[in-house]
């Protein structure tokens, strides 16, 4: 799809890009301008998840909104300041990229085509739904895997990727993360089962990401067990958890 | 029955614990709220130490031949509810932690953006 097209479809929907950032002075600058290139009617925000390298500051310099916060929250608090910040500016559609380079921004078209065409209330860009090859370890791919598999089968959709925080969602969606967002390890596992749990409509298309060029994950695998366990644990409890809001029926 | 050294001795240490948290509370360093569990703690391991007929009732129904152990797994249990309590409190405190430091940024963004627009209308003479 051209994103000329895109933009015509988009309309005159309010539409923000939050960026969760922390220390990522090198590469912030960089996502702001590929942002606008693909659609200069972003409104981007860059939440700095106290950094001490200037990645606020820069992000202010690229002409993005910053909003800082006062200590590291970590992912899951940082991101959800975002989806307030969008809850409160009333806008209709968010996408949610990463401060270090690894979301490219060219494919935002793919993941904003279902949300305009409704077919979706939470789009997410999988790296394991077939656009090109993802490099992995052996045992971070099994893991991939199983928790594709626990995740699918409890919110009854098909998914293959649940730790993918590349994602568009639309004004329902939104709502609910800026009520409600999990925080800690694996958070986007977490986020993926209470969309389910709200019924919302997830849907997953392929995309490409970029190799990170820092900060390689140092988990070792019996710490990765740990946290599986961990976060199995808080995804069993959440079925059962009052929710912490309502949404409202769709128009 | 309890030995009587052993009596005096809870009893004794169960009073200080009460003046401890009795002076906390009046020195204003402890809540009210938080310091009911601890009373209540106090005041139970003391009850049961002064009143020995009622320690041995007590361990003779749950199967403890020696009755002092009874006072222990009482203090035991009752420090396990406290704990537990301090849990929930804790998630309290850190669930209002995340959104105020959530509300600082909302609200210091704006604010940067007001200081910004004034001082540039500062600028332009008005």
């Amino acid at each position: 799809m051209q994103p000329s097209q895109l933009e015509r479809r988009l309309g005159s929907r309010k539409r923000i890009a939050i960026v969760p950032a922390l220390n990522e002075a090198e590469t912030i600058g960089r996502v702001i301008r590929e942002i606008r290139e693909v659609d200069p009617g972003f409104e981007i925000v860059v939440v700095d998840d106290g950094s001490d390298d200037g990645t606020g500051e820069l992000a202010e310099a690229a002409g993005a909104r910053m909003l800082r916060l006062p200590f590291n929250l970590g992912i899951g608090g940082a991101v959800q300041t975002g989806y307030r910040y969008a809850l409160a500016n009333g806008f209709d559609i968010a996408v949610q990229i990463d401060g270090d380079g690894q979301h490219d921004p060219r494919q935002l078209p793919h993941i904003l085509v279902p949300l305009v065409d409704g077919e979706a209330d939470i789009v997410i860009g999988s790296r394991f739904a077939g656009a090109g090859e993802y490099k992995a370890t052996i045992h971070r791919r099994m893991g991939q895997r199983v928790w594709a598999a626990i995740v699918s089968a409890i919110v009854r959709q098909p998914l293959t990727d649940t730790s993918s925080s590349f994602r568009a969602l639309n004004r329902r969606s939104l709502s609910l993360f800026a009520a409600d967002y999990p925080h800690g390890f694996l958070e986007t596992v977490e986020a993926t089962v209470l969309a389910g749990k709200y019924h919302l409509r997830l849907k997953e298309v392929p995309v490409t990401m970029r190799e990170r060029e820092l900060g390689r994950s140092s988990l070792t695998i019996p710490l990765s067990l740990f946290y599986s366990a961990k976060v199995l644990l808080a995804v069993f409890v959440s079925l059962f958890r009052r929710p912490a809001i309502r949404l409202e029926e769709e128009p | 029955m309890i030995p009587f050294r052993v009596a005096v001795f809870a009893s004794i240490a169960a009073a200080i614990f009460l003046l401890v948290i009795f002076e906390l509370i009046r020195s204003r360093r402890l809540q009210e709220r938080y310091a009911l569990l601890w009373l209540i703690t106090g005041g139970v391991i003391l009850i049961l130490a002064l009143w020995r007929d009622a320690l041995r009732l007590v361990s003779e129904q749950i199967g403890i031949a020696y009755p002092p152990s009874a006072l222990f797994i009482v203090g035991f249990l009752f420090i396990l509810v406290v704990l537990l309590h301090y849990s929930t409190v804790l998630s309290e405190l850190a669930e209002k932690n995340v959104r105020l430091a959530q509300d600082i940024a909302l609200v210091e963004e704006r604010l940067r953006l007001h200081e910004r627009r004034e001082e540039r209308e500062a600028a332009e003479g008005r």
